[in-house]
C-alpha cells in the first residue's frame, strides 16, 4: 500500500476497501519508526492529521470524494498552515505557529487531503543538501551517509523512504529537480505563476514557485491538479483557466506514444562538470525516449554558465530585501540581551540566521548597495535575459529540453558545507529554467555507482515551453509505462537507530 | 573588485547582522569566493540589452479599493518574541509591540 499510486490509494478509498484513517496511521507508524534517523520532519501533529484523516472518511461516506480527498501528504516547512509551527528551517522561526493558511494549504485542505507533517528543508530554501537547516540534515534513503539533496531534502527524502504519499517543494534554483534527482523520485517545477506563493515564505520572490514531488509523473498531475490554479493574493499569479494536469497522460498515438516528439539535447549539459557514470545514465534514458519515437535535436543553450553568477546575485538581492521583514520585532527570534533598537536587529539576526543565509544577505545587501548596483544588479537582469533567449531559440526547434538534473549523484553529508562556491555547481542544470521561467521535471532515469559501490539513483531533467507541463507529463509518463526505475524503493532495513 | 575588511563591516551594517571581529576574516573569504564567481559576469557585452527583472512581462494587476484582509492582530501578536533583557514576558502591550525607546 505504501507504494501505491495516489490513483490506486484513491480507487482504495472509494471502494472503502481501506479509510483515510487507516491510511494515514499506517504512514504514521512509519514516520515514528524511520524519522528519528532520517529526520525528514521537522514538525509533526498526530491529533491535527487524525482529525483531518476522519474529517476525509466523513467526506467519503458522504459521496463526496475528489483524487487527493483522504490521502496523506507531507507539506515542505515554507508553507504557512494555520495552528502548524512553520519555521523555514530557520532558528529565526523555531517558535512560528503559522495564523493562516498558504494558497497551496487552502487547496489541499478543501479537497480534504491530509497534512501528515512539515518536512525539513535549508534553512529559508537556501542549500542544495539540506544540510543549512537548524533542525539538522536528513539522511538520503538510497545511503545514509549521502544528503538528499536539497533545498526540499526533508520532502524528497519523506517521498523516496514512503513516509506519505506524497509531498509539496518548492524550487528558487532547483530546490524541487536536484533532492528529486538524488532521491530517485519524480518533481515538478511548474512554469512560474502558475502555483501562487501566497504564504509561502519568500526566498526569490521572481524565481520561487512550489510544486509536486511524488512516485510518478501520474501522481504529479494529479498533485498539480490541486496546486495550480489563480489567486488573486499572489500578485504574479498568472489568471488562466483551470487547467487537467492529467489529460495528455494516456493521449491515442498512432503508432508510438511520443512519436514525432522532438527532444533537443544542449550540448552546454553534457561537458565539462558532468559526472560520466550520471552521463551514461542519461544516454540510456535518452535511447529509450528515441524508441518511445522521440526524435533527438542538437540545439545549444550557450549561456548555461552564466546562469550561476547571475542567479547569486539576483537571488541574493531580492532575499536581502524578502529577510529584512525579520527584525526580531513582531515575531521571530528577538536576541536575550540587547542595549538600544540597533543593537536588538543586529544581535536578534546574528543569532537568528545560520552561516548561509548571513552570507547571502551580506552578498545581496552588497550588490543593491551604492555604486554597484549597475555592475551587479542591473548586469545580472541583462544576462538573465539573454539566457532566457536563448531557450526561446532552441524551443524554435525542439518540444521538451532533456539532460541531467544534476551534475553527479548523491554526494556525502559534510562533503560540501565549507566551500559555498562548489555547492553551487549543484544547481548548474537547473538554476537557468527558474531565470526564464520555464517548467521543469526530474524524472527517475537509473543508478550509478557510487565510488565506494553504492548504487544510487539519478535523474533525468525534462525542460518544457511555457505552460508546457500537461505535456512533460504526458512525455515523463510514457517513459515510466516502458521502465522501473520510478518504482524501485531503498532498503530501510541498515537504517541505524530505528526503533 | 577585492572585498576589505572595511567593507564587510559596512555591509553587515547595512544587513542590520552583527559579524563580531573573530568572524569578519572568515565570512570575508567567504564573500570573495562568491564575488568571484559572480565576476565571471563581467565578460559578457551586455550594450542594448533590456534588463530582465521578471519571466513574464506582464504590468501589475490592478484591484478594486476594497478591503480585503480581516483584522487578525491578536492571532498576528500571539507570535510576538520575547521582551528579553531579563524579561521572558511576550513584547506586546495594549495591541504594540514593544521596542527600545528610540526617540530622546
Amino acid at each position: 500500500m505504501i507504494n501505491s499510486s495516489l490513483k490506486k490509494l484513491g480507487d482504495m478509498l472509494q471502494a472503502k476497501k481501506i479509510s483515510s484513517v487507516e491510511l494515514t496511521q499506517t504512514f504514521m507508524a512509519r514516520i515514528s519508526q524511520y524519522n528519528p534517523s532520517i529526520n525528514a520532519y521537522i514538525s509533526l501533529d498526530d491529533a491535527k492529521t487524525l482529525a483531518q484523516a476522519k474529517a476525509a472518511d466523513v467526506q467519503i461516506a458522504a459521496g463526496n470524494i475528489t483524487p487527493l480527498t483522504g490521502i496523506p501528504i507531507a507539506q515542505k516547512d515554507i508553507f504557512c498552515a494555520k495552528g502548524w509551527r512553520t519555521t523555514c528551517g530557520s532558528k529565526m522561526l523555531e517558535n512560528f505557529i503559522a495564523p493562516y493558511d498558504a494558497h497551496i494549504i487552502t487547496q489541499f485542505d478543501a479537497v480534504g487531503a491530509v497534512n501528515l507533517g512539515k518536512t525539513n528543508m535549508d534553512e529559508f530554501a537556501m542549500g542544495s543538501s539540506n544540510e543549512t537547516s537548524y533542525f539538522g540534515g536528513v539522511k538520503n534513503p538510497w545511503g545514509f551517509d549521502r544528503v538528499p539533496g536539497g533545498s526540499s531534502g526533508g520532502s524528497a527524502a519523506a517521498v523516496a523512504a514512503r513516509l506519505c504519499a506524497a509531498a509539496t517543494g518548492t524550487d528558487t534554483g532547483g530546490s524541487i529537480r536536484q533532492p528529486a534527482s538524488l532521491c530517485g523520485l519524480t518533481g515538478l517545477k511548474p512554469t512560474y505563476g502558475v502555483v501562487s506563493r501566497f504564504g509561502m515564505i519568500a526566498f526569490a520572490s521572481s524565481l520561487d514557485q512550489a510544486g509536486p514531488m511524488a512516485k510518478s509523473a501520474e501522481d504529479c498531475a494529479l498533485m498539480m491538479n490541486v496546486m495550480a490554479g489563480f489567486d488573486e493574493r499572489d500578485s504574479t499569479s498568472l489568471n488562466r483557466a483551470k487547467e487537467d494536469y492529467s489529460k495528455e497522460l494516456n493521449k491515442p498515438y498512432l503508432n508510438k506514444p511520443l512519436a514525432g516528439l522532438k527532444v533537443g539535447l544542449p550540448k552546454e549539459f553534457f561537458s565539462e562538470g558532468l559526472d560520466a557514470r550520471v552521463a551514461k545514465v542519461i544516454e540510456t534514458a535518452i535511447a529509450e525516449y528515441t524508441k518511445l519515437g522521440a526524435e533527438i535535436v542538437e540545439i545549444s543553450l550557450p549561456n548555461t554558465g552564466l546562469s550561476i553568477p547571475v542567479y547569486y546575485v539576483l537571488a541574493p538581492a531580492e532575499a536581502s530585501s524578502n529577510l529584512s521583514r525579520y527584525d526580531g520585532v513582531r515575531y521571530g527570534h528577538r536576541a536575550a540581551e540587547y542595549t538600544d533598537l540597533m543593537d536588538m536587529y543586529n544581535k536578534s539576526r546574528a543569532e537568528g540566521f545560520g552561516a548561509e543565509v548571513k552570507r547571502r544577505i551580506l552578498i545581496g545587501t552588497y550588490v543593491l548597495s551604492a555604486g554597484y548596483y549597475d555592475a551587479y544588479y542591473l548586469k545580472a537582469q541583462q544576462i538573465r535575459r539573454l539566457i532566457a533567449q536563448d531557450f526561446t531559440e532552441a524551443f524554435k526547434k525542439c518540444d521538451v529540453i532533456m539532460g541531467p538534473a544534476a551534475p553527479s549523484t548523491a554526494f556525502k553529508a559534510g562533503e560540501k558545507v565549507d566551500d559555498p562556491v562548489a555547492m553551487y555547481l549543484q544547481d548548474i542544470y537547473t538554476i537557468s529554467t527558474n531565470l526564464a521561467g520555464l517548467p521543469g521535471m526530474s524524472v527517475p532515469a537509473g543508478f550509478a555507482q557510487s565510488d565506494d559501490g553504492k548504487a544510487l539513483p539519478v535523474g533525468l531533467q525534462i525542460i518544457g515551453n511555457y505552460f508546457d507541463e500537461a505535456r512533460m507529463l504526458n512525455v515523463a509518463h510514457q517513459y515510466q509505462q516502458v521502465t522501473d526505475w520510478h518504482v524501485q524503493t531503498p532498503d530501510l532495513s541498515l537504517l541505524e537507530g530505528k526503533a | 573588485m577585492a572585498l576589505s575588511i572595511e567593507d564587510i563591516k559596512k555591509v553587515s551594517h547595512l544587513a542590520r547582522i552583527e559579524v563580531s571581529d573573530s568572524d569578519a576574516a572568515a565570512t570575508l573569504t567567504k564573500l570573495t569566493g562568491i564575488l568571484g564567481l559572480i565576476e565571471q559576469m563581467q565578460a559578457v557585452d551586455t550594450t542594448g540589452i533590456v534588463p530582465m527583472s521578471h519571466s513574464q512581462d506582464l504590468s501589475q494587476r490592478l484591484r478594486d479599493d476594497v478591503v480585503t484582509k480581516t483584522n487578525l492582530r491578536d492571532e498576528f501578536q500571539k507570535n510576538a518574541p520575547a521582551l528579553g533583557n531579563g524579561s521572558t514576558e511576550q513584547a506586546v502591550a495594549g495591541g504594540l509591540y514593544l521596542v527600545p525607546k528610540v526617540i530622546e
